[in-house]
């Protein structure tokens, strides 16, 4: 199962094994990551489940849709590498996958 | 200030009495918890039970807004399939179903709402289902096999987004909605002209301005008789004509009530150490100047956070507008504000290009924003309707000026 690395806002680290399938906002709720909010539950309505992912890793993780740009665009505290993490599927070639949470996602 | 609290129940398991329990254990709360609800599932998102749960592309664990595990960790006592019998302002305790009773010096009233039932002859039949919950969804998924006559009553958010499903899943759908327009209730004629268009060109027959008499059948539903005598038939039936405030325990324990539990802006009830949260609570809408209900996501987790802050005596997190959305076919509708009272009706796109938005203004201002497959009008809407800043019509319904700019111009 891929390893997925969750760090927070002060630079703690969170390790946790995610499941092929499930979402990287899912797999964060599941294992009680804090600094993911998803209040829309994974719907793409309300950008509180933004991440900044790891240099390493964002060709793999891909260019968000244009419905998930939008969102983004308006998000507080933006980078090139946010996404929001309902977005982004857990597949083996993410093992490994390092993503920050904003300092706070409202 | 009352004594810092040490024991809360929370009498409900859904949206707004979860966020009640993670809100106070964020905090930093350490007295103890006791969460009861009376499905058996623990607290869970409802929106995806007429979207994706429905449509059978999610597992219901997949809903589960925390792990089983989280309640155990964080030692919240989560009592699940429980319906609680009675509230004791005085001894200050719940009495749950069953003969238990649970002590509190802080109490959250979030029984949510249930669905309204129609009042006509056959409405007792079987296969007559509403959309409230996982089992509820349960039923309608084995009744939801392809070539199968589905009638929904009620073309509002459920309503449309089951059908939408329903046509996916090889349904034959019938809409019959008594308003002259699906979604009055929520958006503008030209988001309703809109859906009704998609819907219709998906094969499902829309009936606006229907008339309903009664269910056919016997035992089992096998129609719906409408005004002038048809009778559409039905192996299967979904009533979705809105919800009902679960107030029966507030009125009982002699708290006030209209159509919600009434709270002030802390989600407090007439009681000082009882709250309510979510869709039973009559609450002030800041951002309109009166109060009102909301059933929301958004109203659910705020009116939870709310809550918790107002326990422990920390200030209030900042307010939200009131934002809602709808999945039906590959459209999504994002909604910022409540229309009601609009003057006027601002269309911004061709509906034709399947991403557009309206906007809904009162004396120049924007109160509200639907939009469809356009996050920037859903962004830049909702920071409108916060700031309650004028806005020039032209400007917003013109492509040419990007909703960044507009927002630029009028928010400063």
């Amino acid at each position: 199962m891929p390893k997925i690395t969750y760090i927070d806002a002060t630079g703690k680290e969170r390790v946790v094994e995610a499941k092929n399938g499930m979402t990287v906002m899912e797999t964060a709720i599941k294992h009680n990551v804090p600094g993911i909010d998803a209040d829309c539950g994974g719907a793409c309505a309300c950008a509180t489940c933004h991440v900044y992912v790891d240099a390493a890793f964002t060709d793999k993780v891909g260019k968000p849709s244009a419905m998930e740009q939008s969102m983004l665009d308006f998000a507080e505290n933006v980078q090139p590498n946010s996404r929001l993490s309902c977005q982004i599927k857990v597949r083996d070639d993410l093992d490994g996958l390092r993503v920050t949470t904003p300092e706070s996602q409202h | 200030m009352a004594d810092a609290p040490k024991r809360v129940v929370i009498i409900g398991a859904g949206q707004a009495g979860g966020q009640a329990a993670y809100s106070l254990r964020l905090a930093g709360y350490e007295g103890a918890i006791t969460l009861i609800g009376d499905e058996p599932a623990p607290p869970y998102q409802r929106p995806p039970l007429s979207k994706a749960y429905f449509k059978g592309e999610m597992e219901a664990e997949r809903l589960f807004l925390k792990p089983l595990e989280y309640y155990a960790e964080h030692q919240i006592d989560l009592i699940t399939g429980k319906t609680v019998n009675a509230i004791d302002l005085q001894a200050r305790q719940v009495e749950i179903a069953g003969g238990q009773v649970a002590t509190w010096d802080r109490l959250v009233i979030a029984t949510g709402a249930r669905p309204r039932k129609l009042a006509i002859e056959g409405a007792h039949l079987n296969n007559i289902l509403e959309l409230r919950t996982l089992a509820d969804v349960d039923r309608l998924k084995q009744l939801a096999v392809p070539g199968a006559r589905l009638v929904v009553v009620g073309a509002g958010y459920i309503g449309l987004e089951a059908a939408a499903v329903g046509v996916q899943l090889g349904l034959k759908v019938t809409v019959l909605e008594a308003m002259p327009q699906v979604l009055s209730r929520v958006a503008g004629p030209e988001i309703g002209a809109f859906y009704t268009h998609i819907h219709r060109a998906a094969g499902t027959d829309i009936r606006l301005g229907a008339r309903l008499e009664a269910f056919e059948g016997v035992g089992q539903v096998t129609g719906v008789r409408i005004h002038g005598g048809e009778i559409i038939t039905a192996d299967f039936v979904l009533v979705g004509v809105g919800v009902l405030p679960n107030l029966e325990l507030a009125l009982q324990a002699g708290l006030v009530c209209g159509n919600g539990v009434v709270v002030d802006a802390n989600m407090r009830t007439s009681h000082p150490d009882v709250f309510a949260a979510g869709d039973v609570a009559w609450r002030p809408l800041p951002h309109y100047g009166r109060e009102g209900r909301l059933e929301s996501v958004h109203n659910a987790i705020e009116g939870g956070k709310l809550a918790a802050a107002a326990m422990l005596g920390q200030p209030a997190p900042a307010l939200d507008v009131p934002w809602f959305w709808s999945d039906q076919f590959d459209l999504k509708l994002q909604t910022a504000g409540l229309w009601t009272g609009a003057d006027q009706t601002l269309v911004r796109g061709d509906p034709q290009s399947r991403a557009f938005a309206a906007f809904y203004l009162k004396e120049g201002r924007v109160i509200a924003v639907d939009a469809v497959n356009a996050a920037p009008e859903y962004i830049v809407g909702k920071k409108l309707v916060a700031s309650q800043a004028q806005v020039a019509p032209a400007e917003l319904v013109d492509k040419s000026i990007s909703m960044k700019d507009i927002g630029a111009r009028a928010l400063g």
